[in-house]
């Protein structure tokens, strides 16, 4: 089992960006999705970071892959998602719409936000040449199970989501415009001021989701260190690492000394707890349960 | 004129819908197959058999849904489901697993496929996607898209579109919604429910009516004002924004339904071929009345005469109406 870090989720600054991949070049993951996962109008001020980033990420070793958006609609994004096709690195389609644009035999990676629940869609995705495939997040782990055996027969590396605030929905309407009263076509990029996604609280103040421009993630870090053993067990090729702000570079290191065995998992909440203090740590939905269930 | 399909939770809704003038129902199986799981609802083998044989003698067709995501390890089910709507002479299933379609499409070539909203097609290269590699014959779209882009979509596509006009509204993209099993375990894509009845609680407490689901509460409202039913993305929370100010409220959408009765012009004209009612888990008194009302309205539509307004205020939920991403505000 090894590591990849998925796509940023948050409007980050172009500076922020370049400092997150030059720190990254350096940690034990073995693979990094870059590109724009949620809004299109946040691209304009930071693709240009993007060669600079996928160089240094090379040159220390790392596959890299480009992400698509997760909803597509306008012209214009369908435009970027065929034009991602035509870079020459591999593409993750974060939406099943971008098959469409796929060159013929062309490879592709799958992300978490396309609906890979059995091994019927597994197999068929397989066949149009999907090399790599994370899973939703809220799959519990006897599905989970079933779909790396089905991926290690059909030549798919199946991932599950490892670590960070889980992709829950999508939306054409942004809740980030609607906390400051406004439109999604006015909204003023008022994202980029919660760079770790704005919380949204129960009216009893309970922490419950996070709201991120037409995303909305959990609140809770979902971890599944503690379930690694099971996961290893289970024949999956790799834990999803999910980009934030703060020491995320400690967070992969973390998981790389879970993997070797150099961390037993009783003892990496407690370190996890270290590097992100505060946090709430969740991993209901490998055990069946509600996905905000608490870890004990 | 464009189609009206409309909801059947029960043969006797079916038969209702029927009658008030549906030219299509639609419906599922009494199992996780579709995505209105809900118990006391849905159709038997023997019952579809005779809603069709029903549905068919007045001229109108009906849609099997079998649109949740089938388990891993336990595909049987969802393929029986798709074999016995054919074999029970459904005009259409209603699918939304890539998986599913495939194994549709190669074992039952004769059957029309529907893709379901679950699908989330919601541009015109996923549409032409689905239609050339399965053979999908209509789309119902996601109810994220504005009018215009539903008129743009089907400039660039040649499979009919059906779109929902009245009923529950999903604010996030449906079938793409996790947001139910990160409360209580279940979901649309893996269960066929959202926000489950099995998960909610209502209390009274110091003066206030509470209604949660699982751990969270939803919805608090003064006693003697009616507390909705706590759907997730309907409930009223708060947000600060570090800075000192906070924001409480309906933060994703108000408990709102949709009612686009006087968008039915626009969609005309936008090239949908069929409106969509939602709501198999509401009474046949609720369908019928739905039904007689829409069909009106699509007369109306054919005749270019203006759509009957306020006609349906009472059956919202929560008395407020929403025409939502149709307009392009909405976002």
């Amino acid at each position: 089992m090894d590591l990849t870090v998925g796509p940023i989720a948050f409007f980050w600054s172009a500076e922020q960006v370049r400092a997150f991949y030059r720190t990254l070049a350096d940690t034990p993951v073995q693979r990094v999705v870059i590109g724009e996962w949620v809004c299109s109008k946040r691209l304009p001020f930071w693709q240009h970071e993007i060669p600079a980033a996928v160089e240094v990420l090379q040159a220390a070793g790392k596959e890299v892959a480009l992400s698509t958006l997760t909803l597509i609609t306008l012209k214009r994004e369908r435009r970027q998602t065929a034009e991602l096709f035509a870079s020459g690195l591999p593409v993750e389609i974060a939406d099943l719409g971008a098959l469409k644009h796929l060159p013929q035999g062309a490879p592709f990676w799958v992300g978490p936000t396309v609906n890979v629940y059995n091994e019927g869609t597994l197999e068929w995705l397989a066949a149009q040449g999907a090399q790599r495939i994370c899973l939703p997040p809220e799959l519990p782990l006897e599905s989970v199970a079933q779909l790396a055996q089905a991926g290690r027969q059909a030549g798919v590396a199946v991932e599950v989501w490892g670590h960070g605030r889980a992709p829950l929905a999508i939306s054409g309407r942004c809740y980030h415009a609607r906390l400051h009263d406004r439109a999604k076509d006015s909204c003023q990029f008022v994202c980029a001021e919660d760079p770790d996604g704005r919380t949204v609280e129960t009216l009893e103040g309970q922490p419950f989701l996070t709201v991120n421009g037409v995303q909305t993630l959990s609140y809770t870090q979902m971890t599944v260190a503690r379930q690694v053993d099971a996961l290893r067990q289970a024949g999956v090729a790799a834990l999803r690492l999910s980009p934030q702000p703060g020491d995320f570079a400690a967070v992969t290191r973390l998981y790389a000394r879970l993997l070797d065995k150099g961390l037993d998992p009783g003892d990496a909440l407690a370190d996890l707890r270290r590097i992100q203090p505060g946090a709430i740590f969740a991993q209901g939905f490998l055990e069946g349960r509600p996905g905000a269930a608490p870890c004990p | 004129m464009m189609e009206l399909v409309c909801p059947a939770g029960t043969p006797a809704a079916l038969r209702a819908a029927v009658d008030a003038g549906a030219h299509t129902v639609y419906c599922g199986f009494a199992d996780e197959t579709n995505a209105r799981n809900f118990p006391g609802l849905n159709f038997s083998r023997e019952e579809l058999a005779e809603g069709v044989a029903y549905a068919h003698a007045r001229g109108a067709h009906v849609l099997v849904a079998i649109n949740t995501f089938p388990r891993a390890g336990d595909q049987a089910l969802w393929h029986r489901a798709v074999a016995d709507a054919a074999r029970l002479g459904a005009d259409a299933v209603i699918l939304a697993d890539p998986g599913l379609i495939a194994h549709a499409a190669n074992a039952h070539p004769g059957l029309r496929l529907h893709l379901s909203v679950q699908a989330a097609a919601a541009n015109p290269d996923a549409i032409n996607f689905y239609a050339e590699t399965f053979g999908i014959r209509r789309v119902v779209l996601p109810r994220v898209l504005s009018v215009e882009e539903i008129t743009a979509i089907n400039r660039e596509i040649d499979v009919e579109t059906e779109v929902f006009v009245f009923g529950g509204l999903c604010v996030m993209a449906e079938g793409r919604c996790s947001l139910s099993s990160y409360a209580t375990g279940l979901s649309p894509n893996m269960n066929g429910v959202c926000s489950p009845a099995s998960h909610v609680a209502y209390a009274d407490v110091a003066g206030n009516h509470e209604a949660r689901l699982g751990d969270f509460l939803i919805h608090r409202t003064p006693k003697g004002m009616p507390v909705p039913y706590p759907t997730l993305c309907k409930g009223c929370f708060t947000s600060a924004d570090g800075k000192g100010d906070s924001q409480t409220g309906h933060i994703f959408e108000d408990p709102a339904s949709l009612d686009a009765t006087r968008l039915i012009p626009a969609l005309q004209k936008a090239g949908v071929r069929a409106l969509k009612i939602e709501g198999r888990q509401r009474s046949r008194a609720y369908v019928a009345q739905v039904v007689r009302a829409f069909r009106a309205a699509v007369e109306a539509a054919e005749q270019g005469a203006p759509m009957p307004e306020g006609l349906l205020a009472r059956l919202t939920e929560g008395q407020a109406a929403t025409t939502g991403a149709y307009a392009k505000t909405w976002r």
